[in-house]
């Protein structure tokens, strides 16, 4: 008797996960953004996201160049070094009904990308913005950039004597309203935030460490794989529940923070940190401040809003995708022409 | 068109000032920015409008908000020249701080209206004076000390009417329609205007030669600045996103876009079908304006010269990666912040090729506020089916000022929307390469995002790539989409607005130029005929890439002269670029670029020069 070949998982939009791979990496082997990728096409394939929903958008550098690597059946837009943030703004407003998921990096977001950045959070425009976080700039071979350390070493020994730039603390203060940290490394974290991410209606933020195995990964590096399995402090453990899957209860509630999202779902965090209230920006920032005083490495969900209207939202739209309106609806009768001209008589 | 009936003072002595003059004159209102005097020098231009005659207003304002000297004029012109006159005739000096030089800039013969108290009678014996003590009339009519500053200048409109004998009821009308439905800020307004009249009607003997009556030349026409032409082109082109940062002075050019959008793009249940984005500076605004391109979105921003400067790596990744998106420049006086007040023509060279790399860009050149409409609508047109970016070059003086025209017409072509395929499409075609030149005209198909198809998604970068927007850095595969590129640069000559042809006759010479040149040069070709008896020819070129008849007008001509607004004969060097070497040479320039608009009297002047007559 012949076996029948089994058929591949699907998720729930009827979709195998090849459906969700893109073009074969060109980055380095071992490169932290290519697990981010692997988290990226499992988040999507596990919420069951249809591709063609999904833009994808990067800037310049390495981190940039990764959205090649993941979901070629959606369409996507590498554009210029620090710039993303522009871009993702006008293909929202001209179409508000796909969903944007941007990949940046370290210098691309905190250096040349910084005007741009703070005012798509002030914008809390709907969008996953991931920063692919090595501390240096690898395609020109190994600067430091504005979230390398204080006292963290390069590989020529040089030691970078300028405070990092704290993107989580940054966004939380200037409007996103789901801000978190992860490390490459961590799958189950990472992937957890992810499935929240894509269920969240306003500017999400990640920041995940991602160690570059060329320039950054050596001893003195505070961005490399031994470092961060060394000092990564979870403040919260991950609890994510789609829309579409129902709600064991099996928490003591007393150390869960419920969080009903957008879209139906539910994002539960398990406090590590004692007395954690990740709906409080205050209390949020100066946790990350004092962590950095200390040296820690927080990661989790440190800031979440669910209330907070998208930027979309204030645009007050008609539903349909403004780059599709008929011209019906785009050029005005004769009649207003013609009104017009008469009162310029 | 008739012919230089001679300005006075300009040309004669002070000694036949007493020659009458009808409609043919300028007057100059100095005031205070920030004064309220805008309102004013609107009335008394509308006023003119409404008597029937041709009339042209221009602001000439400091980089200010409030506090410094500023200067309107009014032309009215029986000929219907519209351009600055190098001289203006007629005074009204209501700024203390620039009177006396106000005064002696009047051409001998002229008219000088003044507060009293500053008696600039002393500085000058060969002009007709009439001084009005302007805050005593204010104060008996306006109890309200803070309002007397802005109300005194209607006074002046009122003393200009009775003198330069405008009638009353076309005041009160203008006045009407400047203040609509606010009846207690008319009847100040009015009032002030009354006084004004009445002061004048008993105080003085009209003893200049200035004269207005009516005519029948303004039937049907419309006033209205630049910009906003340019903002309701983009309106009636279905403009969907607009991303924009603050610049003067293109400012005006999305207000007024703003004004229009809200009234005519929000649906019955008070939706928006339109987007207006201010963005935290000009690189984000032209990346908007590209996102949304790339959406499929008809999008536009509007900037200056600095905004155009950091637009420039943005608009080189519009062009090689094939997003439209339509941007108005309009220029101000450069380099550098430059005169953001004074007007220029020499943005041309950096648009046009903006960004690093063989970078081109298509722009359109409107010259008068009906092609600022047409044009606009025409480069959204142009920007999707060229799939790039597209600029439309106007400048301060088409942008800012008042201009008379023939009423807009109603595009009654539909949108041409480009080579989108849609998901029925691709079933049909099983999939597409988004940069292959199917069709030999060197436009590639696009998809838009969020197409439900599998096969519907590419790659959008600014790296290189091959014609199916794979990265590539093989020799062959690059340049392919390059010299496509250029091809479809080229179909672009077709496609853009072809050149007019004012006058193409036997002549052996030939002008070109480009944009609000066109008012002065008409006005001089006139000038240059008259005086000099001779009948030239003029071609006014309308967008770039060039289209062949112009190729055409420089190879059937000796000589060409190439009139523009900026130092170093962009247009001229542009066209050099493009033409036959042996046609080149042919080219001389006529150039004005001290940050006033051009008058017609320097272009005949420096033709004069030029052509020994």
């Amino acid at each position: 008797m012949a076996t029948a070949t089994p058929s591949p998982k699907v998720n729930h939009i009827g979709l195998p996960v090849i459906e969700y791979r893109g073009g074969k990496s060109t980055l380095c082997a071992g490169c932290g953004h290519n697990a981010i990728s692997e988290r990226i096409i499992d988040a999507m394939f596990e919420m069951g996201v249809e591709p063609e929903h999904v833009i994808k958008m990067s800037g310049i550098g390495c981190s940039s160049k990764s959205p090649a690597y993941f979901m070629s059946r959606s369409h996507s837009f590498n554009s210029v070094h620090g710039r993303m943030p522009s871009v993702t703004t006008g293909a929202l407003v001209g179409n508000h009904t796909v969903q944007a998921l941007g990949v940046s990096g370290d210098g691309d977001t905190a250096s040349i990308g910084m005007g741009q950045f703070v005012h798509l959070l002030r914008r809390n425009l709907p969008m996953i913005y991931i920063i692919e976080n090595n501390g240096v700039y690898g395609l020109t071979k190994g600067q430091f950039s504005a979230t390398a350390d204080i006292g963290s070493k390069l590989k020529t020994g040089v030691i970078n004597d300028l405070p990092a730039i704290d993107t989580c603390a940054l966004a939380i203060q200037l409007g996103a309203t789901f801000v978190g940290r992860s490390f490459s490394g961590d799958k189950k974290q990472l992937l957890a935030m992810l499935k929240a991410a894509i269920a969240h209606n306003g500017t999400v933020m990640l920041d995940v460490i991602s160690p570059c195995v060329t320039f950054n990964d050596h001893e003195g590096s505070t961005k490399s794989y031994k470092f961060l399995q060394e000092h990564d402090e979870a403040i919260n453990e991950i609890g994510f529940v789609p829309s579409f899957e129902e709600i064991e209860v099996d928490y003591d509630s007393g150390q869960v923070f419920d969080v009903q999202m957008h879209d139906g779902s539910s994002l539960r965090l398990r406090k590590l940190l004692e007395d954690y209230d990740p709906t409080n920006k205050a209390g949020a920032v100066r946790t990350l401040m004092e962590a950095q005083e200390k040296g820690e490495i927080l990661t989790g969900v440190f800031y979440i809003d669910t209330k907070k209207p998208s930027f979309i939202d204030l645009l007050g739209l008609v539903d349909e995708p403004l780059a599709t309106l008929p011209e019906s609806l785009t050029r005005p009768p004769k009649s207003a022409l013609s009104e017009l001209m008469t009162s310029l008589q | 068109m008739a012919t230089g009936d001679l300005a006075l003072g300009q040309e004669q002595g002070a000694s036949s000032a007493r020659q009458r003059v009808t409609i043919d004159f300028s007057i100059i209102v100095a005031t205070v920015n920030g004064s309220g005097s805008q309102s004013a020098n609107s009335v008394l231009l509308k006023s003119i409008f409404g008597m029937g005659i041709p009339v042209s207003g221009k602001n000439l304002f400091p980089s200010n908000i409030a506090g410094l000297p500023t200067w309107y004029t009014i032309r009215a012109s029986k000929y219907g020249y519209v351009a600055r006159k190098r001289d203006s005739e007629v005074l009204v000096a209501l700024n203390p701080e620039t009177a006396r030089e106000d005064v002696l800039a009047l051409p001998a013969g002229g008219v000088a209206i003044y507060e009293t108290n500053l008696n600039l009678k002393q500085y000058r014996d060969d002009v007709v004076c009439y001084p009005v003590p302007f805050d005593k009339l204010t104060a008996a009519i306006c109890p309200e000390a803070k309002l007397r500053k802005l109300v005194k200048n209607m006074v002046y409109v009122g003393v200009a009417a009775q003198l330069l004998e405008i009638d009353l009821e076309l005041v009160e009308k203008s006045v009407r329609k400047q203040f609509a439905r606010k009846q207690k800020v008319f009847d100040l307004n009015f009032g002030a205007v009354k006084a004004g009249f009445d002061y004048a009607a008993s105080t003085f003997t009209k003893q200049d030669p200035f004269h207005l009556e009516p005519m029948n030349s303004t039937a049907g026409k419309i006033i209205i600045d630049g910009n906003s032409a340019c903002g309701m082109g983009a309106v009636f082109a279905g403009v969907t996103v607009v991303a924009w940062y603050p610049i003067t002075p293109s400012t005006s050019l999305i207000e007024a876009t703003t004004d229009l959008l809200r009234k005519y793009r929000t649906t019955p249940e008070g939706k928006a079908t339109f987007a207006v984005v201010q963005a935290e500076d000009e690189l984000a605004a032209i990346g908007m304006v590209l996102g949304a391109g790339w959406a499929g979105a008809r999008a536009m921003t509007s900037t200056s010269g600095p905004g155009i400067s950091l637009m420039a790596e943005f608009t080189g990744l519009g062009y090689y990666a094939e997003i439209p998106g339509v941007i108005f420049d309009v220029q101000r006086t450069g380099p550098a912040t430059g005169m953001p007040t004074r007007t220029q023509q020499a943005d041309l060279l950096s648009v046009a090729f903006l960004s690093h790399g063989d970078t081109k860009n298509p722009v359109l050149l409107p010259a008068n506020v009906k092609e600022c409409f047409e044009f606009a609508y025409a480069a959204f047109d142009l920007a999707e089916r060229l799939q790039t970016p597209v600029f439309v070059l106007s400048d301060l003086d088409l942008g800012m000022n008042n201009w008379m025209s023939e009423p807009f017409t109603y595009p009654e072509k539909p949108l041409d929307r480009g080579k989108v395929l849609t998901a029925e499409d691709l079933n049909r075609l099983g999939g597409f390469a988004r940069y292959r030149d199917v069709d030999g005209d060197g436009i590639p198909w696009r998809t838009l995002p969020g197409t439900r198809h599998p096969k519907a998604a590419y790659f959008t970068r600014g790296s290189g790539h091959n014609d199916a927007a794979g990265y590539t850095e093989k020799p062959d595969e690059y340049q392919a989409v390059m010299d496509r590129l250029a091809r479809k640069f080229e179909n672009a000559r077709k496609l853009a607005p072809a050149p007019v042809t004012v006058k193409d006759g036997t002549s052996k010479i030939g002008f070109l130029a480009f944009g609000s040149t066109d008012f002065a040069l008409r006005e001089s070709l006139d000038q240059i005929k008259s005086e000099y008896g001779a009948s030239v020819d003029y071609m006014r070129i309308r967008a770039y890439p060039f289209a062949h008849e112009i190729h055409d007008f420089v190879a059937s001509h000796e000589r060409v002269y190439v009139v523009e607004q900026n130092r170093d004969a962009q247009l001229a060097s542009l066209l050099k670029l493009d033409l036959p070497a042996e046609q080149a040479v042919k080219l001389r320039s006529i150039l004005h670029y001290n940050g006033l608009p051009v008058d017609a009297r320097t272009i005949t002047e420096e033709f004069a020069t030029k052509e020994g007559l």
